[in-house]
């Protein structure tokens, strides 16, 4: 069964068509992701998942149930967690804090808190950051964080706008094994990116987006030998 | 929650002091608050319960502005109504077997439900940023307004007089029943021991509060309020629960101060009296407890001597201090100061690696 379905989901801002009839299905268990140029209409794919903006028509299923009209806070609670694209932790507040913030969604023992807490930090490579305040951590320090809270929650379903965005080449190689071992934990993963080479690192799936259309989908193989995403996004070079 | 694991909430990222030292110095103080009467003029140590009457006001407003980022004009409002409320029902059912206490928790009731219905349009209209101020300030102007044209003699509430502008006067202040002859709390050194009481009281609640579940949910929802929703919590109940409870303390202090002075007149709704208590949160620093009971104590008293001296000069030399505060030290002057002594104090004794 799919873990999340959209049916001919549409959405406009005044005249503009953002996300045009997408249907499309993401399986359990696997990594997805979304590629497609700038203003292919990803975020606003990813707001509509998560309840920040409603349709104009079209639904939204996760999980067998039906959440297209459901208020933000609910569908994380049936099992959705985003990482947004600029990082949202808390910023006056410790890096142990913004994760106990998180994990007293699930849990009310303060020991069973500070377990999860001692089990995610060294995870998020940040066990000796724990006492900083989340504003002092460097840009990728702040990524990590932020896909520590994500995971708090438990997910089945974790969403990641952008999880590389301003790291190194060997942050952006670690965030991929995490996200790797995560998925083999049997979190399912939806991802927004640009960088292909991570891409390929992580992905069992890619759709394509252009102009709020679903354009191609497939594997990574698919989808990097198909003439007309090479025409539209990866371009010439890629080839 | 057991017991243990409530007091250990007094402490926590969201309260500035923690340790033997916060604590040891806090005892000091409130030790010397309380044997203070001892060596001062009964007629002067009631005189100076009116100091703690507004603090109440003060802290809720710390929870609703500076932890819930919600700044609101309108905690005039609240002590506007608890207070009008009390004087209303104290005069019509009397002061007999204590059922003045009565009239205190029916004030602080009617102040409850208005916070949550006024709360409930706003903070599930998405109403947020300024917009909150302006509705919160529009409220108290209005109360002022309509209790200010309720002069003549048609406006009595079965034996109470509303009065208008001339304010009511007439109610009896709390009582304690007593065997024989009931205790009757004139301001006077009872009241003293009695409002400081539930002053520290208050004061500790709102620690725990602070440092709970509710009160981290409050702060991440006021620092990325996107991020807390995307966390999974309506943050609308958490913001509505910080704005009720900081609006009851508002109507506290409406009805310890009338029933300290036994008169409230719509001026207390004002605009004047609506801007002071977010000066005394702002200049005290609005996101720390302490910080705000002290300060709003220090400010209160400087103010009221400012207008034995020179009433005329004493409101702006308040609006100064609010310029200064804001030029200076943005989130407050003595959660400044506080934050710079506990530096000076880590660098001092630098805590032991784990």
């Amino acid at each position: 069964m799919n873990l999340l379905e959209t049916h001919q989901l549409n959405k406009w801002f005044g005249g503009l068509h953002v996300t045009g009839n997408v249907d499309f299905a993401l399986k359990r268990g696997e990594v997805h992701c979304l590629v497609g140029p700038n203003g292919a209409g990803k975020s606003t794919f990813f707001k509509l998942i998560l309840g920040e903006i409603t349709p104009n028509s079209g639904n939204i299923i996760f999980d067998g149930v039906d959440i297209t009209r459901e208020p933000s806070y609910r569908r994380i609670g049936r099992g959705i967690s985003v990482k947004f694209q600029v990082p949202g932790v808390f910023p006056e507040m410790t890096v142990e804090h913004n994760l106990i913030v998180a994990l007293q969604r699930r849990y009310t023992n303060v020991q069973e808190v500070q377990a999860h807490v001692n089990r995610l930090l060294p995870f998020l490579h940040l066990a000796e950051h724990a006492e900083q305040l989340a504003k002092n951590l460097s840009h990728g320090q702040k990524q990590w964080l932020e896909i520590g809270m994500a995971l708090s929650l438990e997910p089945k379903l974790l969403m990641l706008d952008e999880p590389t965005a301003g790291m190194t080449p060997d942050e952006t190689f670690q965030t991929g094994q995490m996200i790797l071992d995560l998925n083999k934990e049997g979190v399912t993963v939806l991802a927004v990116e640009h960088d292909m080479a991570f891409v390929r690192q992580i992905a069992d799936q890619v759709t394509v987006l252009n102009y709020g259309k679903v354009f191609a989908s497939g594997t990574i193989a698919d989808i990097e030998n198909d003439e007309r995403v090479i025409e539209i996004y990866l371009g010439k070079a890629h080839v | 929650m057991k017991l243990s694991n409530l007091f250990s909430l007094l402490e926590g990222p969201q309260t500035m002091g923690r340790g033997k030292s916060f604590w040891s110095t806090a005892g000091v103080l409130a030790l010397l608050a309380f044997i203070y009467p001892l060596f001062a003029d009964g007629y002067d140590v009631g005189n100076n319960v009116y100091f703690f009457n507004w603090v109440f006001m003060a802290l809720g407003l710390s929870l609703i502005w500076g932890y819930g980022g919600i700044l609101s004009f309108g905690q005039t409002a609240f002590f506007g109504i608890s207070g009008y409320a009390y004087a209303i029902l104290s005069i019509n059912i009397g002061a007999e077997y204590g059922l003045t206490w009565l009239a205190l928790l029916l004030g602080l009731g009617v102040s409850a439900l208005f916070a949550a219905v006024l709360g409930y349009f706003m903070f599930f209209g998405r109403i947020a940023g300024v917009f909150l101020g302006i509705v919160t300030l529009s409220v108290t102007l209005v109360l002022e307004r309509f209790m200010a044209q309720t002069a003549g003699p048609e406006w009595m509430i079965g034996k109470a007089r509303l009065n208008g502008f001339n304010g009511m006067s007439g109610m009896p202040p709390l009582t304690i029943p007593w065997f024989g002859q009931d205790i009757v709390l004139y301001a006077d050194v009872t009241l003293y021991y009695i409002t400081l009481s539930l002053l520290i009281l208050v004061y500790l609640g709102l620690r725990i509060l602070v440092n709970s579940r509710f009160g981290n949910v409050l702060v991440a929802a006021r620092d990325n309020p996107l991020r807390a929703e995307m966390l999974g919590y309506d943050i609308r109940k958490y913001q509505l629960g910080a704005f009720v409870i900081g609006s009851v303390l508002a109507g506290f202090s409406g009805v310890l101060y009338v029933s300290w002075g036994q008169y409230i007149t719509p001026s207390n709704m004002g605009m004047t009296a609506a801007a002071l208590p977010v000066i005394w949160v702002a200049v005290s620093g609005r996101s720390d407890l302490t910080a705000t009971l002290l300060g709003s104590l220090v400010v209160l008293v400087g103010f009221q001597t400012l207008t034995i001296y020179g009433s005329q000069y004493a409101l702006v030399a308040m609006g100064a201090l609010l310029t200064l505060t804001v030029l200076i030290a943005p989130n407050g002057i003595f959660l400044s100061l506080g934050q710079l002594l506990s530096r000076r104090k880590a660098t001092r004794n630098p805590a032991p690696q784990s």
